[in-house]
């Protein structure tokens, strides 16, 4: 099951949500406006920013403009940044997934934005390269600062990388050891600044189907062998 | 190479596109030496199919000899012949392991397109349309065919092509929705529509224990197909109230299980089938489903409604009531074919079935066009077409 939890400056909505905001937002002006009184008026100006974000997907500006915190425990901190929660059922044993994830160099191999993931020695930190659409690219240092055997690992980036990002990769024993559960928990940094435009262009509009689809290449290769693809459909050559 | 193009509802084309390539590592390249159109490809034939694209290869039932593989494909060798199952399967996932091989995680690139219809994915098909994965499909001098150790099924020299290439799909798909049907000896059972699968519906009752099969259509030469080759009492729903008829056939308490071979695009002559092409044809409603309201309220108590018939979107009008009301148990689903080839290959050997009888047009690949609009209008007493696409001349 996938979901982004929405904190209060998600950069994207889906469908819904935009639909749900513009619909809330028409009838709070409605309602407001009805009223002719200071409490319709209130009402009315609460309408303007939701209807702003329902059409475009974001808050405006004047709501969001604040400083971007360098220290990537402050800028995730509580119900700050974006989260994604994703989860996928691979069937292998969890000493295999495990392995599989913990070798960092692996990660690029289904996580679709990134290019590369080199480990330094002590193990701890690696140096992550991100490609996002029209070559952008961003790096960042991220480092291990959780890690039990065959269990979780979390990283987090260090203070100073263009990318203020943490994560977390939970794995379970699943169907008497068959299988794996993976669960992912990513936060980015919210939107705001150089740091999270660069996040959401490397990153994706859909984060939360991003990272599905990520899982699902982690599936694929361990299970498969390999990941699925079709070639582009060609011209009429005669 | 030549391959059949879907271009729009109502337009196929044969065309010149270049010859499909290896591009994971257990593919194969099968050259295709003989291919059929399927009724669900007249599904796609008259624009029911979503997330199809100009351009797109059609056709899922086809077999030939290989004549490429992959560096990771072990089973297969160059010049295997082989039928080709028409649902994409890994072998590995969760899914294949249980033998659900329809449902495979691995196959289908684009199966998020599938999990936001319903809910999660099945397995990819060879020229399904994307949902169902993009790949090209059979219809076509070569077709790149993904996990070749898993699906492929090697067939003796000793058997025609036209005795074996109905393992790709209607074959097992018939069979299944008999063997959904849990007969037991003595059983009567009762299909509608006597297409393809339904012609191989029927024989299967018979294969695995029915006493008798009733079969209901409106077209002579399918209803006579029925009758001579099937050994099914007939119906002919147009000039007969089938409710009544199936009664006085069984005693008055039903068949004990139905099979629904016709699927989201059924044909009827009462209330409900009219409804039925009203609200499709203003878009109100994806699936015309006259057949399966018909099974179920025919089936009798505690019987079974097995379903081969394909169906895409939400019903309307679906007796739930009456399904719950006789305690009905409901079957359906796309066709795990892989359990089947092998098992269905073997009774063809032994000569218990021999299913190159559905056959009723043998044309090359170039009339195509011409076909779908033959098969779709049931005009020329077709029931099954068969393309040759490396006869050019």
């Amino acid at each position: 099951m996938a979901h982004v939890i929405n904190r209060d400056l998600d950069p994207s909505l889906s469908d819904i949500e935009s639909w749900t905001a513009i619909g809330g937002a028409a009838a709070l002006l409605l309602l407001g406006l009805t009223r002719r009184n200071a409490q319709g008026l209130a009402l009315s100006a609460v309408a303007v920013p939701l209807m702003y974000r329902g059409l475009t997907g974001e808050w405006p500006g004047v709501l969001t403009r604040y400083l971007p915190s360098d220290d990537t425990r402050e800028a995730l901190s509580g119900d700050r940044g974006m989260h994604v929660l994703e989860s996928v059922q691979v069937q292998k044993p969890l000493a295999e997934v495990y392995a599989y994830w913990r070798q960092l160099e692996n990660l690029p191999r289904f996580m679709a934005h990134l290019e590369r993931v080199v480990q330094y020695d002590d193990c701890a930190l690696s140096r992550w390269v991100a490609r996002g659409p029209g070559g952008l690219r961003v790096e960042w240092d991220a480092q291990i600062i959780n890690e039990i055997e065959n269990q979780v690992i979390g990283w987090e980036s260090l203070p100073g990388s263009d990318v203020v990002t943490a994560g977390s990769v939970n794995f379970d024993s699943a169907r008497n050891g068959r299988a794996t559960n993976v669960t992912l928990h990513m936060r980015f940094e919210p939107p705001g600044g150089r740091a999270g435009e660069v996040v959401a262009a490397v990153f994706g509009r859909r984060p939360a189907q991003d990272v599905r689809e990520d899982l699902r290449r982690l599936k694929q290769l361990l299970e498969a062998g390999e990941v699925p693809q079709v070639v582009q459909r060609s011209e009429v050559m005669a | 190479m030549k391959a059949v193009r879907y271009y729009g509802k109502e337009d196929v084309r044969v065309e010149t596109v270049p010859d499909p390539e290896i591009l994971n590592p257990h593919d194969a390249i099968v050259k295709v030496t003989a291919t059929a159109i399927c009724g669900s490809d007249l599904h796609i034939y008259d624009g029911y199919i979503p997330t199809m694209e100009q351009g797109d290869i059609l056709g899922h039932e086809f077999m030939g000899e290989v004549v490429e593989v992959g560096r990771d494909t072990k089973r297969l060798k160059i010049g295997d012949r082989v039928v080709v199952p028409f649902t994409i399967a890994c072998g590995q996932c969760f899914f294949c392991k249980e033998g659900l091989w329809s449902l495979c995680d691995n196959s289908n690139p684009n199966a998020w397109m599938l999990e936001k219809l319903y809910g999660y994915s099945g397995s990819a098909l060879f020229g399904y349309s994307h949902m169902y994965g993009g790949y090209p499909g059979g219809q076509a001098q070569f077709v790149r065919v993904p996990f070749a150790d898993v699906g492929p099924l090697k067939v003796p020299d000793s058997l025609s092509d036209e005795q074996v290439l109905f393992l790709s799909d209607i074959f097992p798909t018939g069979y299944m929705a008999a063997e959904n049907c849990n007969i037991k000896p003595g059983d009567t059972v009762a299909v509608w529509g006597c297409g393809p699968v339904g012609q191989f519906a029927i024989k299967s009752a018979y294969l695995l224990g029915a006493d008798r099969v009733i079969a209901i259509d409106r077209f002579p030469e399918r209803l006579a197909l029925a009758a001579s080759e099937g050994k099914a009492d007939v119906i002919d729903y147009t000039t007969t109230d089938v409710y009544d008829e199936i009664r006085s056939k069984t005693g008055g308490q039903g068949p004990d299980a139905c099979i629904d071979a016709v699927g989201l695009e059924a044909h009827g002559t009462t209330l409900d089938a009219w409804y039925d092409r009203v609200k499709t044809s203003m878009y109100m409603a994806t699936d015309r489903a006259h057949a399966l309201r018909q099974a179920i309220g025919v089936c009798r108590k505690g019987g079974t409604v097995s379903i081969p018939g394909v169906y895409g979107g939400w019903l309307d009008k679906f007796p739930l009531g009456p399904a719950f009301g006789k305690g009905l148990t409901l079957k359906m689903g796309q066709t795990h074919m892989h359990r089947y080839l092998g098992p269905l290959l073997e009774r063809v050997e032994r000569g218990e079935i021999d299913p190159s009888f559905i056959i009723t047009h043998r044309v090359r690949l170039d009339e195509a066009p011409a076909m779908y609009r033959t098969f779709r209008d049931k005009q020329d007493s077709c029931i099954k077409v068969v393309m040759r696409p490396q006869e050019t001349t």
